[in-house]
């Protein structure tokens, strides 16, 4: 995923919330070679995606994993058969966590400045905040590693994280920006005016409202994060984080084991997915 | 956070300002600095070796005319392969986001799940998985060689189809999102009253419709232009020699060349390609606003 998209992705999701609407009255005809087509692409978007699943049960003879040599579990039995595979994982997760952590404190804070109340510059603002989201990855890694060298700073861990934060707080600042919008702030002075001291307003008024926005906007971001290459590319140093060791592999060997993490990770995410959507059909019903 | 809780009648006029200042600090530093580092990089004379790479700023405008001669296969490449995908991801994301958008009933969740779902497989091992689909003994190309629609050196891979290939692949989905987002804001009674008013479908399609999702089409392709414009993968994991772009030439220049003055000043031109590519579309379309 690239830095660019995390908010469509969110926006999206978004208003997936909205009640269902059919629009009727093209030709029968018209209407079926349309969802044909639309089903053709949603099979196109998950042809590679079966073959990394029904790989990852491969024997392959050699070091690469590109051709079906024969059945086999033995690369599910161990999972973590590469320690060097299992290191980049939780490297990836470490920094993920710890930048989005970070990017988080920075980004809300913005985007509740911008939606809560107008102030001088604040137009100026949120084009800036925009910026970093146009800026091809390639560029911003190697802008942020002309930077580390003029410095004279070594790449490694820090720098990592230092760069993921940077692309994160713009895509968390819109993010949680396009959840608050419109919510109804006057609802802070009710709570005052009821004699709440402002800290238990605070954290009895304003955080709930914006909790949801906060919890989606760290989810990509964390997201972002595990999956960014260009950028980490460039200023890793000697660091191996999770997409940087795929890439590494792709010219020494490439064991299956990536295959099963992969079908893990996404096997997690379908579960996610469903206890979400479960637990949204809940709370519609209660 | 104290600032968060003051009501509005005592909201202060710097609290904003104190909110806004730890994040604008950060990217100032991390992000404004570099793109002035690699301005004042790319204007730079290069000098000692591969180990210790030295430069100066010396006005070398120079840098830039360089980097178009000697690059100006990548660029045009770069710019083909990304108008290319753009394109056909336009073509391919437009009917599956309008049958999530107006088809597809309770089913919608499920669908826009099902079309997130594959971006949860990192990038680089989906692209993986297009070289073993696209493998010269895989099943594409003996279905294509079966019917005779192979190219004539019988291979998928390593031309400029899987690249280009690779990059629609990477970056459809955010073709598909925010054309879903601008279909879904369409209200279903304005397509009823085209209806209405005996309006083919043909001709609500493209009087209605289509003007209404603009947005959608213009944020996609700023989307998926941009990211393709200044990738390398696909043209490293899919490609050969002849198909690099220019975000090949810049990794290389940085990480492997080390001559950072003319990785920085083709940086700077991919940069600045993009913006009046961007600014031109814009215009073109009409609409500034990116949904």
């Amino acid at each position: 995923m690239t830095t660019q998209a995390g908010a469509a992705v969110a926006h999206a999701a978004e208003q997936a919330d909205t009640a269902p609407k059919t629009v009727k009255g093209s030709t029968k005809w018209g209407d079926v070679a349309l969802r044909v087509v639309a089903g053709l692409v949603l099979l196109y978007l998950f042809l590679p995606i079966f073959v990394i699943v029904l790989f990852s049960f491969n024997n392959p003879k050699g070091k690469f994993n590109y051709s079906w040599q024969g059945f086999t579990l033995k690369n599910w039995l161990n999972p973590f058969k590469y320690p060097a595979l299992t290191d980049a994982m939780k490297l990836s997760i470490n920094v993920a966590a710890v930048s989005t952590a970070i990017a988080l404190v920075l980004g809300t804070l913005v985007a509740i400045a911008l939606v809560r109340q107008r102030f001088r510059g604040s137009q100026a603002v949120d084009t800036f905040l925009v910026l970093p989201l146009t800026a091809p990855e390639v560029v911003m890694g190697a802008s942020l590693l002309v930077l580390f060298l003029d410095l004279g700073w070594a790449t490694g861990y820090t720098t990592i994280l230092l760069a993921h934060i940077a692309f994160e707080i713009s895509f968390i600042a819109m993010t949680v920006r396009a959840r608050v919008r419109g919510f109804d702030w006057t609802l802070e002075d009710a709570s005052m005016d009821l004699g709440a001291s402002p800290t238990r307003t605070f954290f009895k008024v304003t955080l709930p409202l914006i909790v949801p926005g906060i919890v989606a906007a760290a989810m990509l971001s964390f997201a972002l994060s595990l999956d960014d290459f260009i950028i980490t590319y460039f200023v890793s140093g000697s660091s191996v984080t999770y997409p940087l060791y795929v890439n590494a592999s792709v010219k020494a060997s490439v064991p299956p084991q990536i295959n099963v993490l992969a079908t893990a990770i996404l096997l997690i995410s379908l579960v996610l997915l469903g206890v979400g959507t479960l637990y949204r059909r809940k709370r519609f019903e209660a | 956070m104290a600032g968060v809780a003051t009501s509005s009648r005592q909201r202060s006029k710097i609290a904003p300002y104190l909110m806004i200042l730890p994040a604008l600090v950060y990217l100032g530093i991390f992000f404004v600095w570099p793109i002035i580092s690699l301005t004042v990089t790319s204007l730079s004379t290069s000098g000692g070796s591969v180990f210790l790479p030295t430069m100066e700023f010396s006005w070398k405008f120079a840098n830039y005319a360089d980097a178009f001669s000697r690059y100006q296969d990548q660029i045009l490449r770069s710019f083909l392969y990304a108008i290319t995908a753009t394109v056909v991801c336009l073509l391919l994301a437009y009917p599956l986001a309008y049958v999530i958008a107006f088809k597809a009933g309770r089913f919608k969740n499920l669908i826009l799940g099902l079309v997130i779902l594959p971006f949860f497989v990192t990038f680089l091992i989906r692209t993986i998985a297009w070289k073993t689909i696209l493998a010269d003994d895989g099943w594409v190309v003996s279905a294509l060689d079966s019917v005779g629609l192979l190219p004539s050196d019988g291979r998928l891979l390593s031309t400029s189809w899987a690249v280009i290939g690779g990059l629609i692949y990477n970056w459809i989905i955010f073709m598909i999102l925010p054309l879903y987002v601008s279909l879904e804001k369409i209200d279903p009674r304005l397509i009823e009253a085209t209806k209405d008013l005996y309006s083919s479908n043909t001709r609500s399609f493209r009087k209605v419709i289509l003007p209404l999702s603009m947005p959608g089409v213009l944020a996609g392709s700023l989307l998926v232009f941009i990211p393709a414009a200044g990738d390398f993968i696909n043209a490293e994991y899919l490609g050969s020699t002849q198909t690099t772009m220019i975000g090949n030439v810049i990794q290389q220049q940085f990480l492997v060349v080390k001559d950072y003055p003319a990785a920085a000043a083709l940086s700077m031109v991919l940069m600045l390609i993009i913006l009046a590519g961007v600014l031109v579309y814009t215009r073109a379309l009409g609409t500034e606003d990116l949904v």
